[in-house]
């Protein structure tokens, strides 16, 4: 029977089952700093080993700063978290890239970077965006604190098959520098809704998804789960190949796996998939957020939507609606480009990775970040940042005052020094909007990163298309 | 883990659709290294103003259901980020079951990890239950709810309704079968 290609990485992973579920294999487990602690302590209390360190790697992103490594960790707390990811990847024998390491990173984007992230495999991590390494055509989900220390233990997981979703991006872009991956996905979560992929994964195809560099995927693949997708794939090509091959991790005998992938990473023809959607890349503009959660998103040339307009006779989402504009201090038919901001992040496991930052830079053209804006740039990884300032970016975000930092997490979700304050609004490239995301009162946008570097230097949302 | 057994009482009603986990703990409260304790972080910053006071117009404040271990809300409840510390506040706080018409993926496997039961049911159910001023009874060997002299029956995998009944430490579970794990090892190299 024809299978999609998520149904033959399912199949290929199934080791028993347990109870009616399936236990899966998992191939490679990354851990950071906030959801591990509590697993280390559960496998201490009940004297479990963790069964394969080899295939378990560790790093610290979330509570990082981003300024001067050389500098001790003010935030106690925070210190004490990094701390104890040191010590238990001591103790239980797993590699950690640290805040020396030149692998240091946002944990999403090391794995692909380092080649612990490949094709047809099934890869775990405590954080929700673990669906970027979807973009390698692997199975990639994140999971709870409870469900990291059964995979330290078992390195498997019990779980209930999902169902597939084919989400199809025909045709081309139009303004290929101005509308990015990021607008792809936001204009596809925009349409489907933040639960629109629950229970699923998401398999991307078509001509658009093709078109995609890795960077561009990973962006892509990163936002399943803000549409409530359990995974997000695409299956791997030439230019999934090519970027794996050579990296630190990657298995020696790479040409033969690649073979094998080839012939096999593929969904078949006549494979059903249980749901299927449908957008034309044609379609699409530069995107913004205007509410607190991802989908409560708009075209660039549209107005603040009245929250019955964007309900279309749903009650509660209604009511999200108004309170999103509420939190948000905005008005329904405000025009998007009119909405002035405050801060610009540049940055995250979903848009800090060196396209990310080219693509930033080239908006600038000389130009300086608006007075009334402060810009953080924050690369995604240590490797980012090194070949990045190879390209003198570094140089072009500093003469345009825009701040250029050391990789983490950063302003993505305020677990570190980078937050909003109360009430000001920032352009992000991150993945989330929710109240309080990046600050407690703070008002997130969501955006790509041609986007937010044309907001700090206009100081406030432009149509990015006009500016190339 | 504790065995589940039935639940009764009020059932807080949290009218909202798309409850992201961000709301349910926000960001400050990750940094412990524990899972105890995070009860009183629970929805923080809707329960509590800047100066820390309880906000009076807030759900969870209102002294009638101060003792109610029931929660009932809306669509997509606990989106967002895999934190289990959602779950553990949750529990800690003393809620046992959360009702919505449906729930994010890893939130509701979170759930099952920590003794707490996530009934879904239909949008028309959720409205009836959000205005029952008396106790509500849940069953979950018998998949029941009992509210205002009505009975209706939820779905639940039998699996994991296995799991909340006999308070299975699924860990040990998955440990009965590592002759199987080792052998998939051996095929199985990547």
């Amino acid at each position: 029977m024809p299978q999609t290609l998520f149904e033959k990485v399912w199949n290929s992973h199934k080791v028993t089952e347990i109870d009616g579920r399936t236990l899966i294999y998992i191939d490679r487990h990354l851990v950071h700093e906030v959801t591990s602690p509590q697993a280390f302590d559960g496998l201490r209390l009940n004297k479990r080993k963790v069964r394969r360190p080899d295939l378990t790697f560790a790093t610290m992103d979330h509570n990082v700063p981003t300024n001067n490594r050389s500098l001790p960790i003010v935030d106690q707390i925070s210190a004490i978290q990094i701390k104890t990811l040191e010590t238990n990847c001591k103790e239980f024998g797993i590699e950690l890239f640290d805040l020396h390491s030149p692998y240091q990173g946002i944990v999403h984007v090391i794995g692909p970077e380092l080649g612990i992230t490949l094709p047809g495999t099934t890869i775990v991590c405590g954080d929700s965006h673990t669906s970027t390494h979807g973009a390698f055509g692997a199975f990639a989900l994140g999971i709870g604190t409870s469900d990291v220390e059964h995979v330290l233990a078992t390195q498997c997981l019990v779980m209930d098959k999902p169902k597939t979703f084919e989400i199809r991006v025909d045709g081309k872009r139009k303004h290929r520098h101005a509308v990015t991956a990021k607008d792809i996905i936001l204009s596809i979560i925009k349409r489907i809704g933040t639960a629109g992929g629950t229970g699923t994964v998401i398999e991307y195809r078509g001509e658009a998804i093709s078109d995609l560099s890795m960077d561009e995927r990973m962006t892509v693949c990163n936002m399943s789960i803000e549409a409530g997708a359990r995974a997000g794939l695409i299956a791997p090509d030439a230019k999934t190949f090519d970027y794996l091959k050579g990296r630190k991790y990657t298995p020696k005998n790479y040409d033969e796996l690649v073979e094998s992938w080839k012939a096999n990473l593929v969904t078949d023809n006549g494979a059903k998939f249980d749901k299927v959607f449908t957008i034309n890349a044609n379609d699409i503009v530069p995107q913004v957020s205007w509410g607190t959660n991802p989908a409560m998103t708009s075209d660039v040339t549209d107005m603040v939507p009245h929250p019955s307009e964007y309900a279309k006779g749903n009650k509660s989402e209604e009511d999200a609606a108004k309170k999103a504009l509420e939190y948000m201090d905005l008005k329904p038919g405000t025009q998007i480009t009119d909405i002035k901001i405050d801060r610009v992040f540049i940055g995250s496991c979903t848009n800090a990775r060196l396209q990310d930052l080219i693509e930033a830079a080239d908006v600038i053209h000389g130009r300086k970040a608006s007075p009334n804006v402060r810009v953080m740039v924050v690369p995604g990884s240590q490797q980012v940042k090194k070949q990045a300032e190879e390209m003198g970016l570094d140089k072009i975000f500093q003469d345009a005052n825009f701040e250029w930092r050391e990789s983490g997490c950063s302003m993505c979700l305020g677990m570190n020094p980078d937050i909003l304050l109360r009430g000001e609004r920032c352009a992000s490239t991150s993945n989330r909007n929710f109240e309080g995301r990046q600050g407690t009162g703070g008002r997130t946008h969501l955006v790509s990163p041609v986007m937010a570097a044309a907001a700090a230097i206009a100081g406030h949302f432009v149509d990015v298309r006009e500016w190339f | 883990m504790e065995k589940f057994s039935k639940v009764s009482s009020t059932a807080i009603p949290l009218d909202r659709a798309n409850i992201d986990t961000d709301q349910i703990v926000p960001k400050q409260f990750l940094k412990l290294v524990q899972r105890t304790g995070f009860g009183k972080f629970l929805f923080h910053d809707w329960r509590f103003d800047q100066g820390g006071q309880q906000k009076p117009d807030f759900v969870l404040n209102d002294p009638k259901y101060s003792n109610s271990h029931i929660l009932v809300t809306g669509e997509n409840f606990g989106c967002g980020s895999s934190r289990e510390h959602a779950a553990w506040a949750l529990k800690d706080y003393g809620l046992d079951v959360i009702i919505a018409p449906s729930f994010a993926d890893i939130f509701y496997n979170n759930c099952f990890k920590n003794g707490i039961l996530p009934i879904q049911i239909p949008r028309n159910i959720i409205g009836e239950l959000m205005h029952t001023v008396s106790k509500i009874e849940v069953d979950l060997e018998h998949q029941t709810i009992k509210y205002d002299s009505k009975i209706i029956q939820f779905a639940i995998d039998d699996g994991r309704k296995k799991t909340l009944l006999e308070g299975l430490d699924d860990i040990a579970v998955t440990l009965q079968y590592q002759e199987k794990i080792a052998l998939y090892e051996k095929s199985h190299t990547l």
